[in-house]
């Protein structure tokens, strides 16, 4: 059963978000340089580092389906990438929002770790026509399995190779590097960091119960012998 | 001091005035509640469905109960 | 020679004979390269490219010509049932993987052979830069074979099968692509080439191929179960 444990993790998400939110506008100085603005980055980074772990847990879960061949480790990788992608699509549309606020332009190519992360996203977004492309359900979760896991070890190659072709003339960054963070701005990103994590691990579970729900009815319709409804999505895996 | 100049290094950028800041902020967190609610609207669509399937395979096993007595 | 190598060289040897004899793919690879870049001069409004934008030119164009060999590489796999016979063949199926991508490494080196020169002669002012462009050449073309069979071997089986390769395998490519252009740009250079960063960028590219080549032969057994 997938729906257990999950009213008290979304209560305890619910409650770190409101936490969080007080912390990055409360507590948290202000930048000495770039001033309020500066508060994206307590939202903004949090997205990108969970959505990067959730691909590569997408892809660990890949390789748990192709070991084990249970089709249980697909529905948990698609949904893993799935949400990733969604929370990807946040990633880069606040990273657009915080480089207009800075730098005046909606978009920059100057920020490797953005640029890096356009690539990912766009790898990542060509597994659902792939998956759509494919007809036999058994031979779909197959080759999705083996795209996850290519697209994961893709990722750090990626990352690397866009940070080395940054223009050494060019030094401006976001500053990711978390050693220059003064201590309050540390902790406040860190509560932050774990409560995007928190509210990954929440949708994920709730899509997964919402999937299973939809299984348990298909169950119910085929002991009844029931007339089939319209057919389901082609590509979602089928949980249960 | 220090801990502000390393920012000062990091962060190359000149700071808005407050008002012009507050709308990009609140831009920001503003997208990331909109994509929330509306990942929630789905999650509600997809139940209104379950909810309609339920019920018409209760009625289903219904009069089949119904059909057998 | 244990069996593995036996069926390495009999599926190489076999693709190499069959392209060599019918011709199918590498003309066309080629034509397609050179015509692109007379669209390019014309795009581009050129009629002589250095550094950044030969780089460009020359790698966007044989990447796009290797996508067109991509996509026919296991036609004949699927026409004829050779993924049938490899699951009946007592032997390793990532032998399969392998021999397929070899081929790939020489239809690429055929293709490059042919359009690289003809690339100098349209674009370039000194040929100077061609020969440590051999070596950015054959890693891209290991890298290009191993995620380009895999790629391959998943789209013939599937439904868009033309479209699903250029889809899936560029945004793959891309961190390849940097570094081939990264290393390529200071060799193409106006006053002569140079050779900045060129051993990381080859780095990079070894480790890419690396990585790629040993993915695909140890996941290529899971695409062909049944």
């Amino acid at each position: 059963m997938y729906g257990k444990g999950l009213r008290p993790l979304s209560i305890a998400t619910a409650a770190m978000l409101a936490v969080s939110l007080a912390l990055v506008f409360f507590y948290a100085p202000l930048d000495a340089d770039q001033g309020f603005v500066q508060k994206i980055f307590y939202i903004h980074v949090p997205l990108s580092i969970v959505a990067l772990v959730g691909f590569v847990v997408g892809g660990v879960f890949a390789i748990a389906h192709l070991r084990s061949g249970n089709s249980r480790w697909d529905a948990y990788s698609y949904v893993s990438i799935h949400m990733s992608v969604i929370f990807g699509a946040a990633v880069l549309i606040t990273g657009a929002i915080w480089a207009k606020a800075s730098w005046g332009h909606w978009w920059v190519w100057d920020e490797p770790t953005l640029v890096s992360f356009l690539i990912v996203f766009l790898m990542y977004a060509t597994y659902y026509p792939f998956r759509y492309a494919i007809e036999d359900r058994d031979r779909q979760a197959r080759y999705a399995s083996v795209f996850a896991i290519t697209a994961g070890a893709f990722v750090p190659l990626n990352f690397a190779a866009v940070r080395m072709a940054q223009s050494l003339v060019h030094p401006r960054t976001f500053g990711t590097a978390n050693g220059g963070l003064p201590g309050e701005m540390m902790f406040v990103f860190l509560v932050c960091l774990a409560t995007v994590a928190l509210l990954w691990v929440t949708l994920v579970k709730f899509e997964l119960t919402a999937k299973s729900a939809s299984g348990q009815i298909k169950r119910l319709r085929r002991a009844l012998d029931a007339p089939d409804s319209r057919a389901g999505s082609r590509i979602a895996p089928e949980v249960g | 001091m220090p801990p502000l100049a390393g920012l000062t290094v990091l962060f190359g950028a000149p700071a808005l005035p407050l008002d012009e800041a507050g709308k990009y902020v609140a831009g920001a967190y503003i997208v990331f509640a909109v994509l929330l609610v509306v990942y929630v609207a789905i999650m509600a669509f997809k139940l209104q469905r379950m909810e309609r399937e339920l019920s018409e395979l209760a009625s289903f096993a219904e009069t089949r109960n119904d059909g057998d007595r | 020679m244990t069996p593995s190598r036996t069926a390495f060289a009999a599926i190489l040897g076999k693709d190499l004979r069959t392209e060599l004899r019918t011709l199918q793919s590498l003309p066309a690879m080629a034509l397609f390269a050179v015509t692109t870049f007379v669209i390019f001069r014309f795009g581009l409004d050129r009629t002589s490219l250095a550094g950044s934008l030969a780089s460009g030119v020359l790698w966007a164009t044989l990447l796009f010509a290797a996508v067109l060999g991509i996509n026919r590489l296991f036609i004949a796999e699927r026409e004829e049932g050779g993924f049938d016979a490899i699951r009946l063949a007592p032997i390793d199926r990532s032998t399969l993987f392998a021999a397929k991508a070899a081929a790939l490494v020489v239809y690429l080196a055929a293709l490059e052979l042919v359009t690289v020169p003809i690339f100098a002669l349209f674009f370039l002012d000194t040929a100077a830069g061609l020969l440590p462009l051999l070596a950015v050449l054959l890693l891209a073309d290991l890298g290009l074979a191993a995620t380009g069979t895999l790629i391959s071997s998943m789209a013939v089986n599937s439904r868009a099968r033309d479209l699903l390769v250029p889809l899936v395998l560029l945004p793959l490519v891309v961190p390849m692509m940097i570094a081939a252009t990264g290393a390529t740009e200071p060799l193409l250079a106006a006053g002569g080439p140079g050779y900045d960063r060129f051993g990381s960028w080859l780095l990079v590219l070894g480790l890419y191929d690396l990585v790629f080549g040993l993915l695909g032969y140890a996941v290529f057994d899971f695409l062909l179960e049944d």
